[in-house]
């Protein structure tokens, strides 16, 4: 094990699987020559040289879909956008084709593509450049979505990713590129797709949290802990597919469950697991389901306004000790 | 609307191709027909000069291909109304120089993509009549195994790569198979074809970009039928003058007449030389016809009579047949024999299609994901 930073762990993942495979190459815009533009790809260029580290032209709807069709014949490639924003202009390319192509064709092109980058806030980017695209792509049978928490998470699950024959989103979290953890560093380390995470054992309180939500989760866990609420805290890292089982198990145990989200709540990723909790559990629980959502509204600049907008430690204590009724 | 003024050298044959446009559309009720047999014989005496350069074999292959088609596009017409094919269903009926011109010129083991207009490519490259025709039925045994339908014919035997269902979808993703292929380092080129509806997509505009700036070995093929379903090309296009549009990427381009097969495949065996010897991307702006609507659900009330009576003149397989029956290559006898195959192979398609059975109703759940 060594520590490492969040970036240091997805760089490393990327540098042993273009190493490990050929047919691995990264394309993206500033990935090479500029080392990324969070540098992630720091170094790549260099050790793989520009026929596998690729720079693009400001193109995403164009260099996803050329792509996915070099998925469709062979090659593996691992797409970067500078943002998950910038990936709105792609979705015509990742949802029309990517997600549809091994259906339509009857089960004759997967298509094996990784498409990153960071998703959600930043520090005060304001409105187009801090959404949270999870549920979009999560939404689409055909497409894999993940979402990991921690540097050692980061790099099993983006391996993983770049192995799977299937489309993934692999969405990182530019706030957490620089948060440090302890990563294995077996060439062989991978962790599977669709297996969440039990992140601290609880029994009084389950709470669900993802990417930039479980460290909070955890720092709330641990205030929580010291006012006598013993909370679980479940990363299913993956959103789809979604370990719905460890979830429940966990409801069974504790009864009161929240789920914590940097994303918009309408629509979103808590709705549904709030929904599957709700379809799967619901003579298990003492309270209703609660959402900790990031607030509906496009995100603002001035900083005080962009905290109110993501949740944060005291909203998911508060939302803990709701369902406990302790208030 | 009147053409541009001072046409390029591109367009110069389009502007013979079809010197009326739309205001004849507007003035004159029926066609002139002393000048469409003149235009006829032209555009003959122009094929039969290229008929030299192929053996008889390949030429009467080459009609077969095309009555293939249109016999294909006829029964599917008459399926369609019988209610046995649903959906959408856009055939091909007036563009089958295109289709068999483009693909006589490449190999087996290059790639092919298009739109959803996409039966006649399938027949050509080599699927199956009776996949198609499965595939159309929603049958188990179609090519995309009953789930793609009409606009999603896929066969990965013969590196057809679909048929694709967003205006212009096609054309990064054949842009990724040509990047593939110099990645690999192998002489395949891709045929990626659209309609000139697709030009106005920043898809286009970006795989134009990407495929000249890394040199990539995909021919672009625009297949120039006029009409984005029911809106003309001067109501949708500034500069309507498609291969133009290579300039603004440096990109090799040629205009050809797409009524003629002979002369399409001779401007795409020419693209695939580029593109297999140097790595060179082309665009093609192929100017044709389609004599039906857009889908089987359009009557096309938007196109005067004479416009196309005078494209029916210019029938790619009347024309075809004319060159080869005066060249000797062609006699009735022959031309009935292949009637008859074509007939019989369509017969076979169709009941094998009619007594494929429906996809299990466990298949809803299977090829979502590759490993399941």
């Amino acid at each position: 094990m060594a520590v490492m930073t969040m970036r240091e762990a997805l760089n490393q993942a990327l540098r042993e699987e273009l190493q490990r495979d050929e047919k691995v190459f990264l394309m993206g815009e500033e990935v090479a020559a500029y080392q990324g533009a969070y540098k992630v790809s720091k170094g790549l260029l260099e050790e793989f040289g520009n026929k596998r580290v690729i720079d693009t032209p400001i193109t995403e709807l164009g260099f996803a879909g050329l792509g996915v069709g070099a998925a469709m014949v062979g090659l593996r490639p691992i797409v970067e956008f500078m943002t998950f924003n910038f990936s709105i202009l792609a979705t015509d390319q990742i949802i029309n084709s990517a997600a549809k192509m091994l259906y339509m064709s009857g089960g004759q092109y997967n298509i094996p593509i990784v498409f990153r980058g960071p998703n959600g806030s930043a520090f005060q980017v304001s409105s187009q450049h801090s959404q949270a695209m999870e549920s979009w792509y999560a939404y689409f049978p055909g497409i894999k979505v993940v979402m990991p928490s921690t540097p050692a998470d980061a790099k099993g699950l983006l391996k993983s990713a770049i192995r799977d024959d299937d489309p993934v989103i692999f969405l990182e979290q530019e706030r957490m590129y620089g948060n440090k953890g302890e990563v294995p560093e077996d060439e062989d380390f991978t962790i599977p797709l669709g297996v969440a995470d039990v992140k601290r054992e609880g029994k009084d309180a389950t709470i669900v949290a993802r990417s930039l939500m479980v460290p909070v989760a955890l720092k709330a866990a641990e205030e929580l802990e010291k006012q006598g609420v013993s909370c679980e805290v479940i990363d299913p890292r993956t959103i789809r597919p979604l370990d719905i089982e460890t979830i429940i198990n966990s409801v069974k145990k504790t009864n009161r469950v929240v789920i914590a989200e940097e994303s918009h709540p309408f629509c979103g990723v808590g709705a549904e697991i709030s929904a599957e909790i709700m379809e799967r559990a619901f003579d298990f629980l003492d309270a209703p389901v609660r959402r900790v959502s990031g607030a509906d509204v496009p995100m603002p600049y001035a900083k005080n306004l962009e905290k109110l907008a993501i949740p944060d430690i005291n909203t998911i204590v508060k939302a803990v000790r709701e369902v406990a009724y302790l208030d | 609307m009147t053409k541009q003024a001072t046409p390029t050298p591109s367009r110069a044959g389009a502007e013979e191709a079809s010197s009326t446009g739309v205001i004849e559309k507007e003035t004159v009720e029926t066609a002139d027909r002393a000048q469409l047999q003149r235009e006829h014989e032209e555009k003959k005496a122009e094929q039969k000069g290229r008929i030299e350069e192929l053996d008889a074999e390949t030429l009467l292959k080459l009609l077969h291909q095309m009555i293939l088609i249109r016999r294909f596009e006829e029964k599917c017409a008459e399926s369609y109304s019988l209610g046995k094919i649903g959906g959408f269903c856009h055939l091909y009926i007036g563009q089958e120089a295109v289709a068999v011109g483009a693909l006589a010129a490449i190999r087996e083991d290059d790639y092919v993509l298009t739109s959803y207009r996409d039966h006649g490519h399938a027949l050509v490259r080599g699927t199956s009549p009776d996949e198609i025709m499965a595939e159309l039925y929603g049958k188990a045994s179609g090519c995309s195994a009953g789930k793609g339908g009409s606009m999603h014919l896929f066969d990965a035997e013969k590196n057809f790569l679909g048929g694709h269902a967003i205006v212009g979808g096609q054309i990064p993703l054949a842009t990724g198979v040509a990047f593939a292929s110099k990645y690999k380092g192998t002489d395949q080129v891709t045929l990626c074809f659209f309609g000139e509806a697709a030009v106005n997509q920043g898809a286009f505009h970006e795989s134009m970009n990407m495929a000249q700036l890394w040199r990539l070995p995909c021919i672009y093929i625009c297949e120039n039928n006029q009409y984005g379903m029911g809106t003309s090309l001067e109501r949708a296009m500034s500069l309507q003058d498609v291969s133009q549009k290579a300039c603004a990427y440096e990109l090799a381009s040629e205009f050809i007449d797409g009524m003629d097969v002979l002369a399409v495949r001779e401007v795409v065996a020419r693209a695939a030389e580029r593109a297999r010897k140097h790595y060179l991307p082309t665009l093609l702006e192929v100017r044709t016809y389609r004599f039906m609507g857009h889908s089987m659900s359009d009557p096309g009330n938007y196109r005067s009579r004479a416009e196309i009576e005078k494209y029916q003149e210019r029938d790619p397989i009347k024309l075809f047949t004319a060159s080869l029956r005066e060249k000797n290559i062609l006699d009735d006898n022959r031309l009935a024999e292949i009637e008859n195959e074509v007939r019989e192979a369509i017969e076979h398609a169709t009941r094998f299609a009619d007594e494929s059975p429906e996809p299990d109703p466990k298949e809803l759940y299977t090829h979502i994901y590759a490993n399941q």
